[in-house]
């Protein structure tokens, strides 16, 4: 009784957990190097319809994740041109942002709704896929929930073991400095928004052509926020936003699983579940440590000459 | 700048001509959607019943709105309907009852048409199709099919019409099948088709081999079951039956467009009155899909024979000795729970197994 259920729970945490983590590990690197991005959600919807249809065209899962990943970063480049070239206030312009998204998405497919695709289909990876319980709940998935820890792994190696990732970071702690020290603030940050983009946009895929099989109007339904939340508790840290990415999707998928086993507890407790573990989590970790957050992080550069 | 003035100048002057060339509509109708009309659910039969009334009523011109949040939005844009010159509004959603019930005040002349409504006044009619009549049927052909006599079910919400179709259902499934039990999960949501796929995964893992849905769109639902070899019940759109070629039991799905036609005929020839509109499968407000090919020919036999009885008010859903899911006593024997009185079903029958609240 209870392996089923652990089995059941673990997949579910996995695929909830993986457009969360794409999208978590995208605002990461764009806070990383100074700007909150609360559009994310709209790059992520931007992100799913550009899968969706390209999928739809082109009968190529693989297609429609290159496609999302593309439009998420051109998405992502306005929200960079306005934040950085125009020096528009973050915060309003990442609503703004999402909001476009919205509609964007929501032009582009509306005469895809009830389209069928095959998407990214489930490969079980030889040998590991017949281990008992821990087989079928982590090792029978799509391309794209394989690829989502060893994408962290690299975020963190890009961020903390190379040149590049250390000028991002000193951007955001002090940009003035990385402009002092030879960088110029206004292309990393560029750079960095760019990739976010693209992992925005491959969250979305994930959501469209991997989970759902399906496009439907903000159907991401608040990831993106999550997401930007996710990340101060992941305290931007990459190997910790797939903890707390799996953590808030087995919180949905346990949810979910324990109504289905007929739990005699309001559905309406249990739809609390993630909220409440997350705060539970953040109040045993003790909060944010004091230089977790990057210091300029929301702070428009001026340039120094 | 003063290219843009111009270019805007421009397109007022021909919004302007248009409308001077164009004769003057006999009957503008305006409709508010909740969510977007190219959702393959609710909202999209909706439009596709305006688009009926178009076909049937040239005359007709329509204002329509989609996304448009409960309360004082709603109200604002029945008020610029009608400036408009809207003089039918159909608020389209449940939630828009008591911004159409003000709006209605203030403007007597105009009528008013709402779904699933329990209040009216002289201009403001409400219509709805009674859906556990077809539920009870499709849990028939359920019941029939199941083969680990595990019925799993996504629900939006657990409000009272969305617990009476359950119901309905597990009581039809357990009238040709007896150890049937239906097995309900909230998403607390008309619309995150993520998170229905992980509910239906949950029910799927715990042994149901068939599959209902109550949200927004049944696309991803019926999509999961098929996928993992179950079998699935539709709801709101027809056109899933293509999601599940090899699992698809059958579906139902409100079909409004000889209804409106009816409402614009009314307010053209000025014979609108307001009453409680309750339709079925009996009627032509609600349609049930053909068959998949997973349903017998002997059950289909018997659905349909059950459903000349519902026709005939020979039978009825909810026909008493009643128990809900904690074994308490909700219909004595002979006793039925009447269809106009369902915003009041706040239980789950036995054999269901959730939580009603």
């Amino acid at each position: 009784m209870i392996a089923p259920f652990v089995r059941s729970l673990l997949a579910g945490a996995v695929v909830s957990g993986t457009p969360l983590l794409y999208a978590t590990l995208a605002e990461v690197i764009g806070q990383r190097a100074g700007v909150v991005n609360l559009g994310l959600e709209g790059v992520m919807l931007v992100g799913a319809v550009a899968a969706f249809v390209t999928t739809v065209h082109t009968g190529s899962a693989a297609a429609g994740v290159l496609a999302a990943g593309l439009a998420g970063a051109a998405f992502n480049a306005l929200f960079a041109w306005l934040v950085i070239d125009r020096r528009a206030n973050q915060l309003a312009t990442g609503l703004a942002l999402m909001f476009a998204g919205v509609g964007l998405s929501a032009l582009v497919g509306a005469p895809y709704i009830g389209r069928p695709i095959t998407g990214l289909v489930e490969m079980p990876l030889p040998g590991l896929a017949g281990l008992p319980v821990l087989g079928p709940a982590l090792f029978v998935h799509d391309a794209l929930v394989y690829a989502a820890v060893p994408v962290a792994i690299a975020v963190r190696w890009a961020l903390f073991s190379t040149r590049w990732g250390l000028a991002v970071r000193a951007v955001g702690e002090n940009p003035v400095a990385a402009f002092a020290a030879g960088r110029d603030p206004r292309v990393l940050q560029y750079q960095a928004l760019l990739l976010a983009g693209l992992l925005g946009g491959v969250a979305g895929a994930h959501l469209s052509i991997g989970i759902a099989k399906t496009w439907a109007e903000w159907m991401t339904a608040g990831r993106g926020f999550i997401a930007v939340a996710l990340v101060i508790f992941a305290r931007w840290q990459p190997l910790r936003a797939v903890a707390g990415a799996l953590l808030f999707g087995g919180a949905i998928s346990l949810g979910l699983l324990l109504q289905a086993r007929g739990l005699a507890v309001s559905p309406f407790v249990l739809d609390m579940l993630p909220y409440v573990l997350s705060l539970a989590v953040l109040a045993a970790s003790g909060g944010t440590g004091r230089h977790a957050a990057p210091a300029s992080l929301g702070r428009v550069f001026r340039g120094s000459s | 700048m003063k290219a843009r003035a111009s270019v805007a100048t421009l397109i007022v002057a021909l919004l302007a001509w248009t409308g001077l060339v164009t004769a003057q509509p006999q009957l503008i109708v305006g409709i508010l959607h909740i969510g977007s009309i190219a959702d393959a659910g609710y909202n999209q039969a909706h439009a596709e019943g305006i688009q009926v009334m178009k076909r049937n009523l040239p005359e007709v011109e329509v204002i329509e709105v989609e996304n448009v949040p409960e309360g004082a939005d709603a109200e604002r844009v029945m008020e610029s309907m009608i400036k408009r010159g809207a003089r039918l509004v159909i608020p389209a959603s449940f939630g828009y009852l008591e911004p159409a019930l003000r709006v209605a005040q203030r403007y007597p002349d105009v009528k008013f048409a709402h779904p699933g409504g329990y209040k009216r006044l002289p201009n403001l009619t409400t219509y709805w199709a009674s859906t556990p009549e077809a539920f009870y049927l499709l849990g028939m052909a359920a019941g029939k099919v199941t083969k680990t006599n595990k019925v799993g079910y996504v629900v939006a919400l657990p409000i009272s019409f969305f617990l009476a179709n359950v119901n309905a259902f597990e009581l039809g499934a357990r009238a040709v099948n007896p150890k049937v039990e239906t097995r309900v999960v909230f998403t607390g949501t008309f619309l995150d088709p993520a998170k229905e796929a992980t509910a239906a995964n949950a029910l799927l893992d715990q042994g149901a081999d068939v599959l209902g849905v109550i949200v927004d769109s049944p696309i991803t639902v019926v999509q999961t079951a098929e996928k993992r070899g179950a079998y699935s019940v539709g709801y709101h759109y027809l056109g899933a039956q293509k999601f599940a070629p090899k699992g698809w039991i059958s579906g139902i799905a409100f079909t409004w467009g000889n209804l409106y036609t009816r409402f614009a005929r009314q307010v053209l020839d000025g014979t609108f009155k307001s009453e409680n509109i309750l339709g079925s499968l009996n009627d032509d407000l609600l349609t049930m899909a053909p068959f998949g090919p997973a349903v017998p020919a002997e059950a289909a036999g018997l659905i349909n024979a059950k459903r000349q009885e519902f026709a005939a008010s020979k039978a009825h859903p909810f026909q008493g000795p009643l128990k809900d899911n904690t074994g308490a006593e909700r219909l004595k024997a002979g006793e039925v729970f009447p269809l106009t009185d369902l915003g009041k079903m706040n239980w789950l029958v036995e054999g269901v197994v959730g939580q009603p609240r």
